[in-house]
């Protein structure tokens, strides 16, 4: 090469660092890359610091000390000594019919007779309605611990007829209750189910869509203009921005193809709620928003697979899709599920596209078909997080630790999946 | 089929070529399932586009209106799309701010310096944040980092809702994507250039920024260009912290809805079909389409291109 190589000028130019100022100058390099050692250390020490500070705010909503004041006192309210628990039904809807006004009756009896309601329904109506258990002032789980006197003492001093407790707003009730407008009874149980039926369809749905056509890319297209255009399609797709998805559902499933999402030409819709806002609709939403992401994944485990195994099989007679199904796919099928599991905590997760399809604002029965109205944790989250409410802060900290915890039980499944048929092949 | 060749006509008939009725059922069924990703991209096309043009079609709107004025009020009947875009490009800069360098750091040091056994303890930690959902993000801006900024600029200073707060916490959620991107830029740099800096007597460093992070450079790029485009289709964060309410400022510390805000807030709640409202969203939608397109699409010509020079 005879191209001048450029080098770094050094103060003296043509001269050479000897002697003293060569070791001063290699002791000053030594240092700079010290320093900057550690500047790259920190920026990936604050990674994992954000992300311990995103964890503890989420806990430290989640739990803290409360005051609560019941307008009722639930004890007045027993029937001969028998406490609220153990009350029948018909007791219980004596005591609303007592408390509450006959136009709130008349309104709830037409949302849902209360000969169909049942005994946890009622309960938490007379809960809602009759003792209306008030939650006046929250803490942080940190402010709780550190400053409990002074809270202690806040507390008798301006709420003298209020109770000083430690809550926990993730509790069992949370996870069983309802959907309510009072922070303190609201429950994520419809959230939950909700969550749950559009991920089972977008599996579903999904998985055989997108094995399939990792299937054909790998093992059966040949390199031409068509199969490298269906290449780059899918690629394409993959980066593009998850609401446009949402948008995308709007117009194609929940108007154009209302009568099928909504449930009309089966007959089964509820004509009440049937307008193509619907767990199906979601969940096609859904499919294909994690389609690239899941063949992608796919392609990638069945290209893993030796050349020699097919070779083999194919040299035994067996055709193409005996070769797949018999010898490539069971091979492949760590990878794929892999992938695919990973394809769908992504969609759990997916909260914009479905509040544009339209999940629900408020869903008081739990879903019971594809055609049922949904919502789900991701959607309810943004709700609770978005009210002016500062306890809806609470009630939302306590969804995201069940949703992260659906998230960590998802991704452990698929590595215990792994493992099991990583020996068995 | 008239014209068969002689040599198939001669070979005895087990041998000949069997038609599979399964078999081509099958592949049918498979050619469709690929076929699904096209016909996602055509209804995604057909969509944007056909409502987009009863926009603009519409009397009430004009195109000049839409990409010159700064005013963006459905309500009446103003149309300018500065305050939205303006307000993407804040929490789209202020992310970069963040993840870039932070990405890029962390590119080099768990590709350069970190030994095996931190690195199998730092990266999938790290990973963990782009597990999270979106949702968790915009509720960690609105109620740690909101405050945390107010804390430090003063409450009249910062609003509730800022496009700092959701940028930073955006930076975040992105910086793995640049990270992992760009480690593998470099560790796709071979061995052999490393070695001959350090025979020349360089330093760790001077080896790791003057040799393998320009030769790693055009997969940083790609990296750097897919996270703007990942920046700007981020919703929930932006949706939860940013502010509800189409604003023109450029103080980071104001309320701003940014497109993706807009569309999540009015499509969430009673929206007429066919209404200029309704159309309004898709027009904003296909200008988004576009924008993320057009990144991507660079995005992977740098990829292509330091493929090409190391493999």
């Amino acid at each position: 090469m005879n191209t001048p190589v450029k080098c770094r000028v050094y103060p003296l130019e043509g001269y050479l660092p000897e002697g003293e100022s060569l070791q001063h100058q290699i002791a000053l390099r030594h240092r700079k890359g010290k320093v900057w050692h550690w500047l790259f250390l920190t920026s990936t020490i604050i990674g994992i610091i954000v992300l311990t500070a995103l964890l503890y705010n989420i806990i430290d909503q989640s739990f803290g000390l409360v005051v609560v004041q019941n307008q009722i006192d639930p004890e007045t309210l027993a029937i001969n000594g028998v406490p609220l628990e153990n009350l029948t039904k018909e007791q219980l809807v004596s005591i609303l019919e007592q408390y509450v006004s006959k136009g709130v009756m008349r309104r709830l009896e037409s949302e849902i007779p209360f000969a169909v309601r049942d005994w946890e329904n009622v309960y938490q109506l007379v809960q809602e309605r009759v003792i209306r258990p008030e939650i006046v002032l929250t803490w942080r789980l940190t402010e709780s611990i550190l400053h409990r006197n002074e809270i202690a003492a806040l507390v008798a001093e301006q709420y003298p007829k209020g109770k000083l407790q430690f809550r926990a707003w993730i509790n069992p009730d949370f996870i069983r209750g309802h959907q309510s407008s009072v922070p303190a009874l609201a429950g994520v149980r419809t959230a939950i189910l909700g969550s749950l039926w559009v991920i089972s369809i977008t599996i579903l749905v999904a998985f055989p869509l997108g094995l399939g056509a990792a299937i054909y890319l790998e093992e059966y297209a040949k390199d031409n203009v068509v199969t490298r255009f269906i290449q780059t399609n899918i690629s394409n797709l993959g980066g593009v921005p998850s609401i446009i998805y949402g948008m995308l559902g709007l117009a194609v499933f929940v108007r154009a193809l209302e009568p099928l999402t909504s449930g009309a030409i089966f007959g089964v819709g509820d004509p009440a709620t049937a307008n193509g806002r619907t767990v199906l609709s979601a969940s096609l939403t859904l499919v294909l928003l994690v389609l690239p992401l899941l063949i992608t994944n796919a392609r990638e485990a069945i290209r893993a697979v030796p050349r020699s195994l097919r070779e083999a099989s194919y040299a035994l007679g067996a055709t193409r899709w005996e070769t797949t199904w018999h010898h490539v796919l069971p091979y492949a099928m760590p990878g794929i599920l892999t992938g695919t599991i990973l394809a769908i905590s992504r969609a759990i997760g997916e909260t914009a596209p479905l509040v544009v399809v339209g999940a629900s604002t408020f869903v008081s029965l739990d879903p019971a078909s594809p055609f049922s109205k949904f919502t789900v944790l991701p959607v309810q989250i943004y709700q609770w997080t978005s009210r002016p409410q500062s306890q809806f802060r609470h009630v939302a900290a306590a969804a995201i630790i069940v949703l992260l915890l659906l998230l960590l039980s998802l991704n452990s499944f698929a590595v215990l999946l792994r493992n099991r048929y990583r020996r068995s092949v | 089929m008239g014209t068969r060749s002689k040599k198939e006509e001669t070979a005895p008939r087990y041998l000949r070529k069997r038609r599979r009725v399964r078999e081509s059922l099958i592949q049918t069924f498979l050619y469709f399932c690929a076929g699904v990703s096209i016909l996602t991209t055509l209804a995604l096309v057909i969509v944007l586009g056909e409502e987009s043009w009863l926009f603009f079609g519409s009397h009430e709107v004009d195109l000049r209106e839409f990409f010159t004025t700064t005013v963006w009020q459905p309500a009446i009947g103003r149309f300018g799309v500065w305050p939205l875009v303006n307000a993407t490009m804040m929490t789209t800069t202020i992310a970069m701010l963040v993840a870039l360098p932070l990405g890029l750091a962390v590119a080099i040091y768990l590709s350069e310096y970190a030994s095996e056994r931190a690195r199998s303890v730092l990266k999938p930690t790290l990973e963990i944040l782009a597990g999270i959902p979106t949702v968790v993000y915009g509720y960690f801006a609105l109620t740690f980092m909101t405050p945390l900024l107010r804390a430090i600029f003063g409450d009249n200073v910062v609003e509730i809702y800022n496009t700092a707060s959701a940028g930073m916490v955006m930076g975040i959620l992105i910086l793995p994507l640049v990270s992992s991107m760009s480690e593998d830029a470099l560790s796709a740099v071979p061995r052999s250039l490393r070695e001959a800096s350090y025979a020349m007597g360089a330093t760790k460093l001077e080896t790791a920024v003057q040799v393998v992070v320009p030769a790693a450079l055009s997969g940083i790029a790609a990296a750097f260009i897919l996270a703007v485009s990942r920046a700007v289709g981020e919703t929930m964060i932006v949706a939860i912290a940013a502010g509800a309410g189409p604003a023109f400022t450029f103080n980071p510390f104001k309320a701003a809805e940014t497109m993706t805000g807009h569309i999540v807030r009015i499509s969430g709640g009673d929206l007429s079909y066919d209404s200029i409202d309704y159309n309004s969203l898709f027009a904003l939608g296909l200008l988004l389409f576009l924008i993320t397109l057009t990144l991507n699409f660079i995005s992977r010509l740098f990829v292509e291109r330091f493929r090409e020079v190391y493999e």
